[in-house]
């Protein structure tokens, strides 16, 4: 059967609600009776709590409540939140409270929250709530944390390693000993918030007639927030449902389960009316994860040739101050270095250090873009000091196509091992070289400079692991509406979830795909999910649905067939029904095929065919699908100011299968439009008392369209045989090459004054007190950071 | 002391005759007193352009308005900007054409400001377009869709002016 | 971020208004709302009263007078940036006021109240400073002209009693065919500029500089008028090699230190900003 919507443009089923206003975001449920929820947070980034009174709180006009970690403890049946994905590498747990007890480790920890008529008056009561706090010092820097006589985040902690692994494979020593050249690089990596448009936010409410909690929740996983949920308030399965609305955007930070989703689900049992929460831009600087800091000392070995011999380093990560994911976006960081290269030895030592401030989880890319920021930051040191050109210095390194797949003597988080199932990267390298116009910029750049302006070009390789599994289940079913039905514990962010779903299924079923209802990240619509995130749902769940459909219309051709007298293979599915392809005519609808074999009492069902009219697949694969691409940018810098245009960004990518084309260029372009705010714009900063100091977004910078560039995205397809579909993953693709692309055109639009950059973001201070050091002037500036 | 007044405002032509609180932002009002929850809220302070509306087709942040300063103006929201329940106005059908969203959050501040812009500006050039949505920000998208779905859209409607 | 309770008021007069904030203990004034309902969402301020001036129509006007325009605290932006007399006379309020916050800022922002919020990179702040414009204040015993180099009185501070309003403010024009130039350092388009500078030329028929004004924005808490380089110019034949020298005087200036940029970044680009302004309205002189 020829596809018909795999591979098109086809329109999104999600707009028409959202063009017209109709979208049904956390925000727009309501009831008459529903109470709105404020908290009260730390305003310190450490203390002791010695007393909370909410009594004047409590007597302010519409207030229903305020809650106390001790109001909450008789209904918790665990009283934190152990969320931590499993490794070996943790020295000690540092688990979540709903609410603080007795101290509390970072600004915007929640210590009381408060639920009134109206989030007017929740606000004004929450200022009334006293705390009486006793001020501890606060630790601020990952590596000074990891300093013998630091001040402990968690005053009863024995120290501040949250966790320390290697990763290694051959022998760096030997590497090392004998290369011909060794590069070393200091590189401080920062990324910031997840920073959706739609903040975080949990409707709770308890229905007696369904006997059921119902929390609606936005966020990338509910079936994990159910379990939790469920272990948490002691409540079983038949008691509980999650349920995603329509998601403003997650990037991560959505995709963890949080200490308000407990609090808001409690109130509302405690007080017996629904209560909604909804988080403000305020609360998500501080109390939404985020990525921060990451401190790579890192050197590479290479022979006379520049091939590479070997790499090696330390990491420090900084956590927060809490575990509210696990050790792996430091350990994808290490991962993620060599992907790309043949790099015969490796060694990373990596430690993640608590600090007092939100707890650090992955933000799109997951610690990918930092371990490909850092290989490509030196092999651009390999290229300057050996006189060589970026490009031919990667090359020369690249892995090859004819060796695909390729193993990489490294395990994944869940041991699996690492294999580059298909791509061709040096390919993907030229085409960006060809669209940035490579080959011949130098002339253009020395036209520039002699018109007193700085161009440069940079160019970066990646490779990402994609397709997390173990699995998305997919249950694809047809009732007597005769409508298909596709449900999965999939969840939809704006990465166009339904739409994916619907064209699978809805190439099984002749292609009409207003015929398809899709039910995402719904508790009650399949009974497992994983949720959205590591660029995993095309994947995993695209390849169940495709299983499902397959599945299910060969059942329904076959009922079919016993319903019309009429041969399999003469049969055919088309815009609801099916029919004899030689005879349109005689068909029969979708819904009629459903009502057969529903189960009429006392009567057989036709030809022994199985009860109802449904398919569920969970497709299990352990490995990862390896995305890839390169990225190339053209900067100008005005070297009296130190600011930075991006004027031009090239980005091909490998999607293995592009199930619609139009939805992949977004979600790359959307991608790197994120990264350039990594590379230049986005800050999350706090001072030394662990206050955060860029907690607006006029301090902290959200890229805006006057500075995003036009983005041109090139395609390659390399099937992954992983799957049956060939997808790899796509979401968090377009930020991996932008920061070092950037720094590379950085340092070449300013290579007259011998400019290095060792980070990312950098700013334009930063940028004038570099050209300003270099061209040894005497006026330097002190850089920000 | 939840001082109120009475306004009268009319919303995507519709009149209204509300009590409201007096502290209660424009925003706020709409969505939970009158139910029009088409217009968001991300931030609350005046730049992310999420809750952005047309008072008297002018655009207008609605979370740095009150709602008692709405009294007696006209107010266009995203649920106005069709011209029926079953035809899209050719500004969305642009949108919908050219991948201009993607989680929609950001898409009702994206429209209005864009149904004045293109009003005011019916031959942009790219760089206007970017300029004209430089206080909406979208985090999904990187703007390249909703630029071409702008300008796509200002095409749309000059053949429609043209037609006979 | 929801505002904090407050009694609303809403004066049709401005001798109501005064007379509310003569009354009024802990009143805030609300113009166009861009800065202060921020403000209000943040319980950054948390007053009384508002005092809601947007139906006082007498505060709303633009009209030329002898020599220069005056316009009412109310005019909202919008008005300032299309008005064709304002493209005439004062192009360089025209240029500086394209890069106040966005379309939807200055759809309801109002020249009176950028100047009285005071914000270091307010252009509009600039501008008044640059043409050594005059406040017009109303208070319970009738109105005063403030010069505007007396206006800023410290950080976001204006020179105004609690009772007094501001209501009008005077540009005078310069010379038909003067020289002007706004330039302006934001990290995105529309942000607060972290540098700014306006720098307006007269020059003779010897092609001499006959008048010169030169204001840094965002540099200072408050605008900084440049006179002792302005004194410097005169009598001198405009050239970007003399702008150069002469702006050096510019790194002196007290900088503002904060998390966008440190202080001395801002002395460089005060530097780099005045030179900037000053070839702009060299570029332009003769242009009428």
């Amino acid at each position: 059967m020829t596809a018909r919507t795999f591979g098109n443009r086809v329109g999104r089923i999600e707009d028409p609600p959202l063009l017209t206003g109709k979208g049904r975001f956390i925000d727009d449920i309501a009831w008459p009776d529903l109470a709105h929820a404020a908290f009260v947070r730390s305003p310190h980034g450490h203390a002791c709590i010695l007393g909370i009174d909410a009594r004047v709180a409590l007597a302010l006009p519409g207030v229903f409540g305020v809650f106390t970690a001790e109001d909450f403890a008789p209904r918790l049946k665990i009283d934190r939140l152990i969320v931590g994905l499993p490794s070996s590498a943790y020295r000690q747990e540092v688990n979540r409270p709903v609410l603080a007890k007795d101290e509390v480790v970072h600004v915007g920890e929640p210590v009381a929250v408060v639920v009134a008529v109206n989030r007017y008056v929740a606000e004004d009561a929450a200022a009334l709530v006293n705390v009486e706090y006793d001020i501890l010092p606060a630790v601020a820097d990952a590596r000074a944390a990891l300093a013998k006589n630091s001040p402990n985040v968690h005053r009863n902690a024995p120290h501040n390693l949250l966790a320390e692994f290697d990763i290694a494979y051959g022998d760096v020593t030997a590497a090392f000993a004998n290369a011909p050249h060794v590069f070393r690089e200091s590189l401080w990596q920062h990324r910031g918030g997840g920073h959706s448009i739609e903040c975080r936010g949990c409707v709770a409410r308890y229905d007696v007639n369904e006997e059921r909690l119902t929390a609606w929740c936005s966020t990338q996983t509910p079936h994990t927030a159910m379990q939790l949920l469920s272990g948490m308030l002691g409540l079983d399965e038949s008691q509980l449902r999650v349920i995603t609305p329509d998601v403003g955007g997650g990037f991560g930070p959505k995709l963890i389960f949080y200490p308000e989703e407990v609090a808001v689900p409690l109130a509302a049992m405690l007080l017996g009316r629904p209560v909604k929460w909804i988080e403000d831009r305020r609360e998500h600087f501080v109390a939404s994860t985020q990525e921060r800091d990451q401190f790579w000392d890192i050197e590479i070995a290479v022979d006379r040739d520049a091939r590479i011999l070997g790499v090696r380093g330390q990491l420090i990560h900084e956590h927060g101050a809490y575990t509210a994911r696990g050790v792996n976006l430091p350990y994808e960081s290490a991962q993620t270095v060599t992907l790309p290269y043949e790099v015969p030895a490796y060694a990373l030592n990596v430690k993640l250090a608590l600090t007092n401030k939100v707890p650090v989880t992955p933000v799109r890319g997951a610690g990918q873009p930092q371990g490909c920021f850092a290989m490509e930051r030196l092999l651009d040191r390999v290229a300057r000091e050996l006189s060589l050109d970026r490009a031919e210095v990667r090359r020369r390194n690249l892995i090859q196509p004819e060796k695909m797949p390729y193993a990489k003597p490294l395990r994944s988080r869940g041991g699996m091992a690492v294999l580059l199932d298909s791509g061709d990267y040096p390919r993907c390298q030229q085409m960006v070289l060809d669209a940035i116009g490579w080959a011949d910029f130098r002339t253009r750049q020395s036209t520039a400079r002699a018109r007193g302006r700085y161009i440069g070009v940079g160019l970066a390789n990646f490779v990402k692991g994609t397709g997390r599994g173990p699995f998305e289940p997919v249950t694809v079913r047809i009732g007597p509406s005769g409508k298909i039905q596709i449900y999965s514990g999939a969840t939809a962010m704006g990465q166009s979830t339904r739409t994916m779903l619907a064209q699978i299924v809805a190439d099984q079923f002749g292609g009409a795909m207003d015929n398809i209802v899709v039910t995402a990240g719904d508790t009650a619509g399949t009974a497992m999910g994983i949720g959205g995130f590591n660029s995993r749902q095309a994947v995993m769940a695209g390849s169940s649905a495709h299983l499902a459909a397959v599945k299910l219309r060969e059942k329904t051709i076959a009922i079919a067939s016993k319903l019309l007298n009429a041969p399999v293979d003469q049969l055919d599915v088309d815009a609801g029904a099916v029919f004899v392809r030689a005879k349109p005519k005689t068909a029969i609808a979708l819904g009629d095929i459903a009502r057969a074999v529903a189960g009429v009492p006392g009567l057989a069902l036709p030809g022994g065919i199985a009860p109802g009219l449904e398919a569920s697949e969970a497709f299990v694969c352990d490995e990862m699908a390896y995305a890839n691409g390169a990225g190339a940018a053209e900067v100008e810098v005005d070297p009296d100011t130190g600011a930075v245009s991006v004027l031009k960004f090239v980005i091909a990518h490998d999607c293995g299968r592009a199930i619609n084309p139009m939805i992949v260029d977004g979600q790359i372009v959307g991608g790197v439009a994120h990264g350039i705010g990594n590379a230049l714009f986005e800050w999350m900063g706090f001072d030394a008392e662990c206050q955060p100091i860029t907690a607006t977004f006029a301090d902290y910078l959200l890229i805006g369209s006057s500075e995003t560039p036009d983005i041109g995205v090139l395609h390659l397809e390399s099937p992954s045989p992983l799957n049956p579909l060939g997808v790899k993953g796509v979401g968090e693709c377009g930020v991996m090459p932008a920061a070092p692309a950037i720094m590379s055109a950085i340092e070449d639009a300013l290579s007259p004054f011998g400019v290095r950059i060792a980070r990312t973001p950098i700013l334009p201070p930063e940028i004038l007190a570099a050209i300003h050091a270099a061209a040894g002037l005497e006026k330097t500036l002190a850089p920000t950071l | 002391m939840s001082e109120k007044r009475n306004i009268a405002v009319t919303i995507n032509g519709k009149r209204y005759e509300e009590s409201v609180e007096v502290r209660w932002t424009l925003a706020d009002f709409m969505r939970q007193q009158l139910g029009l929850t088409g217009t968001h809220l991300g931030c609350e302070h005046g730049v992310c352009g999420a809750c952005t509306i047309l008072l008297d087709g002018r655009s207008a942040r609605s979370c740095l308005m009150l709602a008692v300063q709405a009294d007696g103006h006209e107010i266009m929201t995203v649920e106005g900007i069709a011209p029926s329940a079953d035809k899209l106005h050719p500004l969305q059908e642009a949108f919908r054409d050219n991948h201009g969203l993607q989680c929609g959050f950001c898409t009702p501040g994206m429209l209005t400001t864009l149904i004045e812009f293109l009003r005011d500006n019916p031959d942009p050039t790219e760089q206007e377009v970017r300029i004209a949505i430089s206080g909406n920000l979208c985090r999904c998208t990187g703007y390249q869709g909703i630029v071409a779905a702008a300008l796509d859209a200002a095409q749309r409607l000059k053949v429609l002016k043209e037609a006979p | 971020m929801k505002p904090p309770p407050f009694s609303y008021h809403d004066p049709r007069t401005v001798s109501d208004a005064v007379g509310l904030l003569s009354s009024l203990e802990n009143a805030k004034v609300l113009a166009g709302g861009q800065s202060l309902m921020p403000m209000l969402n943040f319980r950054y301020v948390l007053p009384d009263h508002l005092i809601d001036l947007n139906k006082i129509p007498e505060l709303s006007f633009l009209r030329e007078v002898d020599g220069g325009i005056e316009l009412g605290s109310m005019t909202r932006q919008r008005d300032i940036e299309f008005s064709d007399l304002v493209k005439a006379r004062f192009p360089i309020i025209n240029e500086a006021i394209l890069n106040v916050g966005h379309r939807q800022t200055r759809n309801r922002g109002t020249i009176g109240g950028s100047l009285c919020h005071l914000d270091p990179s307010a252009e509009l702040v600039t501008m008044a400073a640059a043409h050594d414009a005059v406040v017009t204040v109303a208070g319970p015993n009738g109105t005063r002209d403030i010069p505007f180099a007396e206006f800023p009185v410290a950080f976001m501070t204006p020179a105004l009693e609690p009772n007094e309003l501001l209501v009008k403010v005077r540009f005078q024009r310069w010379a038909a065919g003067h020289g002007y130039g706004f330039v302006e350092f934001a990290r995105r388009h529309g942000d607060f500029a972290i540098a700014s500078a306006a720098a307006l030329i007269e020059v003779d028929a010897a092609g001499k500089i006959g008048r010169a004004s030169l204001t840094l924005g965002g540099v200072n808490v408050k605008p900084v008028r440049m006179y002792e380089v302005e004194r410097k110019l005169i009598g001198q034949a405009p050239s970007e090699d003399l702008f150069r020298e002469l702006c050096e005087e510019c790194r002196k200036v007290d900088a503002i230190d904060d998390v966008h940029a440190p202080a001395s970044y801002r002395q460089h680009l005060a530097a780099v900003m005045s030179r900037r302004a000053l070839v702009a309205a060299m570029g332009r002189v003769g242009r009428a």
